[in-house]
């Protein structure tokens, strides 16, 4: 009996191919944004995790010096000898002709193995590694990078990420020129009863291992960014199975109610169709995960190098199977399932055993239900306001969006029966009056799927002006900041002296590049010392600062800081802030540095020499006129003797910033495509459900005399008009959104902030995609419509309804 | 001698198995020609003290080594073992991180139930290891031989040893009134048939008082130890393949320091017989018979823990029976070493080393 009930119940998909494609597709595209999302994060996390547990050794405990200044080696030496197992790192970047490599040098004889960064595999390793030339362990790319810009042994290691080298101490500390400054000591693991370490050595501080470190919260706010897109899509995708399964049970009403006048429980009636719904969200579920799988294998070359533009951060660009996302994406699926199909479970549960099988056409949501979720969409809205204006920090940057993309969403249904109600009222003829009132009649069945296209276009149209403006401002700054027509490398200190003496008179001015390293205001930074030309004054991009504050910095203990230090700190301009070695310094002017993750503070080039004597003189910009470069370029090479690939020019640059900054929101861009493509679908499926039920009220119009084939044609006028109106109400809500996005989402998670700016011509490459969307998704229903056999229009007349 | 061995392997595992040609040709700062950087001993030279108590980096290998043979109040007996070993990568010392000298350090205490052991690695130039000589000082983290203050001859006859591992510590007084030793002759100890050579003197006449902590457990104990220091630039002969060492200290004050260098052939045997008042007779190879008795499984090899010695010219004839046949020295090279009870023709205790099982 449950078996042949089960089948009859089933039997259903059989007849409706479309409708279970479109069931399935819903949840598996849903899931799939969800789950692909997810594992993007799962990867990027799990990269920056073992890049910090192999870079910085985080799941060890650390000693660190209480003054950020480093920790003298016999400070190490006595910590030792009082039976503290620490071993000593010392790490700074270090520039290997053009490649800068973080090195790590760590004391392979106390690190213990989880901090070496590399399996020691044979011993014959060693040697090489801690005497004579010693070696440089680096990633296959490293190496490749770092191939004949250094004499140092080079050797492949695939544990370690990119963009980073261990090698002996001692050898870090010539690179370096730290003269025996110690970074940090790695405490090694089971250390029994020790003297404290107040008494032995009072100037560090212990940091237990483990702890989140500085990447992974430098790029939650990337990550948490992804992760509204694939909660975006998500939901959207929700509104295609909640559509499907709403349809598959209005069309099984009958058979419900044969089932149940035959013998079937309530109860077996709806565990058949729990174990139904299982199975789909099961298959579709699967499905997700592997279209989610495609997803981030399509997509993570992307990201890794919008990690690597933004923040610096290096993930591979490989994908591995990670329990955490697939499985919550198979949860996800079933959830999903389950929240769509409630409703209309709930709906089975209450009906009457013997009610008539009346099609309850969705068209029957009451004025009130809309009425309250136009007042809930407004209460939302005022939400967002006043998180708007008093919220900080992301999570209340994304909690404004939220609110502002959902309560957009929950007013568009009465926005959109009030516009029809004028239409109505406006309209002379019986029959355009009779359209707008069907339209709006059918606005509850169509309401979700118009909000899903909302939702799509709003953050379409939001997230696009948020990369256009930030495209704008980016490449206005870049002009701005790489003034410099070339920029050469020394290799040595002795080659750059030479290079100092042989520029002048071939060049019109030669720009020092020369920074040091240090920790300002609790963060570890770059401190950069500026000549005092022209070239600076005429270009750099200043957005705070005194009139005079060139002459300041080239003859006072004056310093600009950038944007990202001055939000993030009260430093502002006229205080002092303290450099590394204990001088202090007043803040003159804030400048613009957008793609830098970290804090930045500029000197005066004297007070740099002064201060920090061990800085490398190696890097120039130099100043020539345009038609001259090319020469010049030659020149260096063939007279000066430097190494092409040591001078770079300033368009090459400007190429390879362009094209780290399109990279970078390739994947915004894909994921934008993507939600629009399942709010398309949403579209298509709620039009495919309507149209079904909708034969009944078009029946007496035919009987009127309208031809079917106008039916037809009235019925994409009218999916027209509802998109134009949507796409109408999606244009103030997405650039609401950007302005969210600039002004507070990206101030807190990369501390600048851009000018908005609008470009409708985007809006208009939207809205024809979008239009193309929804007139494929009106396709199927219309045809079916302009051919729908003069019989079936009949029979909804002779039927029992 | 003893140690050589050991101290060879250990750089070879931890820094090389790279014959130093090949590591010289890689280009060691400052070293001009290969092993010949490093200086060579040679037969003549006469040992000074303190001077000599301190480290020569201009040889390649050389190390400071204690063995105390222990008795507790109830009787129950034990053995200690310090050893600081230096190893060059090149010769000479340089300032800071750019020292090529690396330290080791091996304790280790043996009991009759238990073997405990522990090692320390540590480069020079930063302090974390090293030796001074006034007053005298070895150490490597916290592990030390300290020189005491006192009326003593020579920075050596008062010396704390204090060391600890897991499960283990110790804290032992020496001291002795008696002369330096000198191996060999003069102090110029031959190695090989072929010539190779260290400088090796001894101070085996030390008296021991002090505590040993086991697994929690203090326990005062007393007996003998011995003090062996070497140095060398030498690497074995390629076909030595290991290396069975005794010191032992018979009841009646002498001492006995004999090796056996196994090779394909008969081997390189040295033997030292040191009376109580610290003259010295160097046996001939000839005259001292060598041979196991007993072997044991350790750590999945057979070892020879039990050994008949006899020196016909002396009319001596001993067994040797360990207190702990699995005195294995788990370090980064793999060593037997520990305490052993002599019995026959005299009686008295000592340690016994074995390397190439």
């Amino acid at each position: 009996m449950t078996a042949a009930a089960f089948n009859v119940l089933f039997s259903h998909w059989r007849y409706r191919p479309l409708q279970l494609v479109t069931l399935i597709m819903g949840v598996a595209l849903a899931t799939g944004l969800w789950s692909g999302v997810q594992a993007i994060n799962a990867e990027a996390r799990a990269s920056y995790s073992r890049a910090a547990s192999i870079l910085e050794q985080a799941d060890l405990s650390q000693l660190i010096a209480r003054d950020g200044e480093g920790i003298p080696t016999s400070v190490y030496a006595r910590l030792r000898r009082a039976g503290w197992q620490v071993s000593p790192v010392i790490e700074g970047n270090h520039r290997f002709g053009t490649t800068s490599v973080r090195l790590i040098g760590i004391d392979i004889l106390t690190m213990p193995e989880e901090g070496r960064g590399f399996a020691v595999s044979g011993s014959p390793d060693l040697v090489a590694f801690a005497s004579g030339q010693g070696q440089l362990l680096v990633s296959m790319n490293t190496a490749a990078r770092l191939q004949g810009v250094t004499q140092i042994p080079l050797r492949i290691s695939p544990d370690l990420p990119d963009d980073a080298a261990f090698l002996d101490i001692g050898m870090a500390d010539r690179l370096l020129a730290r003269n025996g400054v110690l970074s940090r000591l790695i405490v090694a693991p089971q250390n029994p009863g020790l003297p404290a370490l107040e008494s032995v050595a009072p100037e560090l501080v212990f940091k237990s291992g483990g702890q989140a470190n500085d990447v992974a919260s430098l790029t939650d706010s990337f990550h948490l960014n992804l992760t509204a897109f694939g909660f975006l899509a998500f939901v959207v995708g929700l509104f295609i199975v909640y559509s499907a399964t709403g349809l598959s049970f209005e069309q099984r009403r009958s058979t419900f109610r044969t089932l149940r006048s035959v013998g079937v429980s309530l109860q077996s009636l709806t565990l058949m169709l729990l174990a139904e719904l299982l199975m789909l969200a099961l298959l579709s579920g699967v499905l997700g995960v592997a279209l989610g799988y495609v997803l981030a294998s399509t997509l993570l070359p992307g990201v890794s190098a919008t990690l690597r533009g933004l923040y610096g951060t290096s993930v591979p660009g490989s994908l591995s199977l990670r329990p955490e996302w697939w499985a919550t994406g198979l949860g996800m699926a079933f959830f999903g399932t389950a929240v769509s199909a409630s409703q209309s479970l709930l709906r089975l549960w209450q009906m009457p055993i013997l009610a008539s099988a009346q099609h309850r056409a969705w068209a029957m949501a009451s004025n009130a239900a809309t009425f309250i979720q136009a007042v809930g969409g407004a209460v939302l809205l005022g939400a967002a306001i006043l998180l708007a204006l008093l919220g900080h920090g992301l999570v209340a940057g994304f909690a404004v969006l939220g609110s502002l993309l959902i309560g957009a969403a929950l007013l568009l249904p009465l926005a959109l029966s009030t516009t029809t109600m004028i239409a109505q009222s406006l309209s002379r003829g019986a029959f355009t009056s009779w359209f707008w009132a069907d339209t709006r009649q059918q606005l509850p069945g169509l309401s979700l799927a118009l909000m899903a296209l909302l939702l799509a276009l709003s953050a379409n149209i939001g997230v696009g002006t948020m990369v256009s403006s930030f495209r704008q401002t980016f490449l206005g700054w870049l002009d701005q900041r790489l003034a410099a027509e070339l920029y050469v490398t020394a290799r040595t200190e002795e080659e750059a002296s030479r290079l100092r003496d042989w520029l002048p008179g071939r060049v019109r001015s030669v720009l020092p590049v020369w920074n040091s390293e240090g920790e300002v205001l609790g963060q570890q930074i770059q401190i950069f010392g500026v000549a005092d030309d022209a070239t600076y004054r005429d270009h750099w991009p200043i957005l705070l600062g005194a009139p005079d504050l060139w002459d300041m910095l080239a003859t006072k203990d004056a310093a600009l800081i950038n944007e990202q230090l001055w939000r993030g700190s009260d430093v502002g301009l006229g205080k002092m802030i303290t450099l590394p070695g204990g001088w202090e310094a007043r803040v003159v002017g804030v400048y613009s540095d957008y793609g830098n993750p970290k804090g930045q503070v500029i000197i005066g080039l004297g007070s740099l020499i002064a201060h920090y004597p061990a800085t490398a003189k190696l890097r120039y910009g130099l100043r020539v006129e345009p038609e001259r470069v090319d020469m010049l370029r030659r020149q260096l090479v063939d007279d000066f003797g430097l190494p092409d690939e040591n001078i770079v020019d300033q368009a090459s640059l400007k190429r390879q910033s362009r094209v780290v900054f399109e990279q970078t929101f390739a994947v915004t861009g894909a994921l934008n495509l993507l939600t629009l493509a399942v709010a398309g679908f949403a579209m298509f499926s709620s039009m495919l459900t309507l149209s079904g039920q909708r034969l009944p009220q078009l029946a007496p119009l035919w009987a009127m005399g309208l031809r079917r084939r106008d039916l037809a044609l009235l019925e994409v006028i009218r999916t027209v008009a509802l998109w134009f109106a949507t796409f109408l109400a999606a244009v103030p809500v997405g650039l609401l959104l950007a302005w969210v996005l600039l002004a507070i989402v990206n101030v807190e998670a990369f501390g600048w902030r851009l000018p908005m700016t609008v470009f409708p011509f985007d809006w208009l490459k939207l809205g024809a995609v979008a239009l193309v969307a929804a007139l494929l998704s009106v396709l199927v229903p219309v045809r079916r419509l302009a051919t729908v056999n003069p019989a079936d229009l009949l029979r909804v007349f002779a039927n029992e309804r | 001698m003893k140690g050589s061995r050991i101290v060879h392997s250990i750089v070879a595992c931890v820094m090389a198995l790279t014959p130093l040609s090949e590591v010289a040709s890689q280009g060691f700062a400052g070293l001009a020609s290969g092993a010949e950087g490093f200086d060579q001993p040679r037969r003549g030279n006469q040992l000074s003290f303190p001077q000599d108590h301190g480290a020569h980096s201009d040889f390649r290998i050389e190390w400071w080594y204690v063995t105390a043979n222990l008795t507790a109040q109830d009787g129950r007996r034990f053995g200690a073992q310090w050893t600081l070993f230096r190893s060059a990568l090149a010769p000479g010392d340089k300032p800071g991180w750019s020292d090529p000298q690396i330290w080791i350090g091996h304790a280790a205490v043996t009991s009759s139930e238990r073997h405990y052991v522990s090692e320390k690695l540590a480069r020079g130039g930063i302090g974390q290891a090293g030796v001074t000589t006034t007053p005298f000082e070895a150490w490597i983290d916290d592990w030390n031989i300290k020189g005491r203050q006192g009326t003593s001859q020579d920075e050596l006859d008062q010396l704390q040893l204090e060391a600890d591992g897991d499960d283990f510590s110790y804290s032992l007084a020496l001291a002795t009134a008696k002369p330096l030793v000198l191996q060999g002759d003069n102090g110029f100890s031959l190695k090989s048939a072929s010539g190779q050579a260290s400088y090796y003197y001894s101070q085996p006449f030390y008296d021991v008082q002090g505590d040993i902590k086991l697994e929690g457990i203090d326990v005062t104990v007393s007996g003998k130890a011995w003090l062996d220091r070497e140095w060398s630039s030498q690497p074995l002969a390629t076909d030595q393949t290991g290396w069975d060492w005794f010191s032992i200290h018979f009841d009646d004050g002498s001492k006995l320091m004999a090796f056996r260098l196994r090779d394909n052939d008969g081997g390189f045997v040295s033997a030292n017989w040191i009376s109580a008042d610290g003259k010295t007779e160097i046996l001939k190879p000839e005259d001292v018979r060598m041979s196991p008795s007993r072997s044991a499984t350790v750590e999945g090899r057979a070892i020879p823990v039990a050994w008949r010695i006899e020196i016909p010219s002396r009319k001596l004839s001993i067994q040797t029976e360990p207190l702990n046949e699995q005195a294995w020295m788990k370090t980064t090279t793999p060593y037997w070493e520990g305490p052993i009870a002599v019995s026959g023709t005299a009686s008295g205790v000592g340690y016994l080393e074995m390397t190439g099982y």
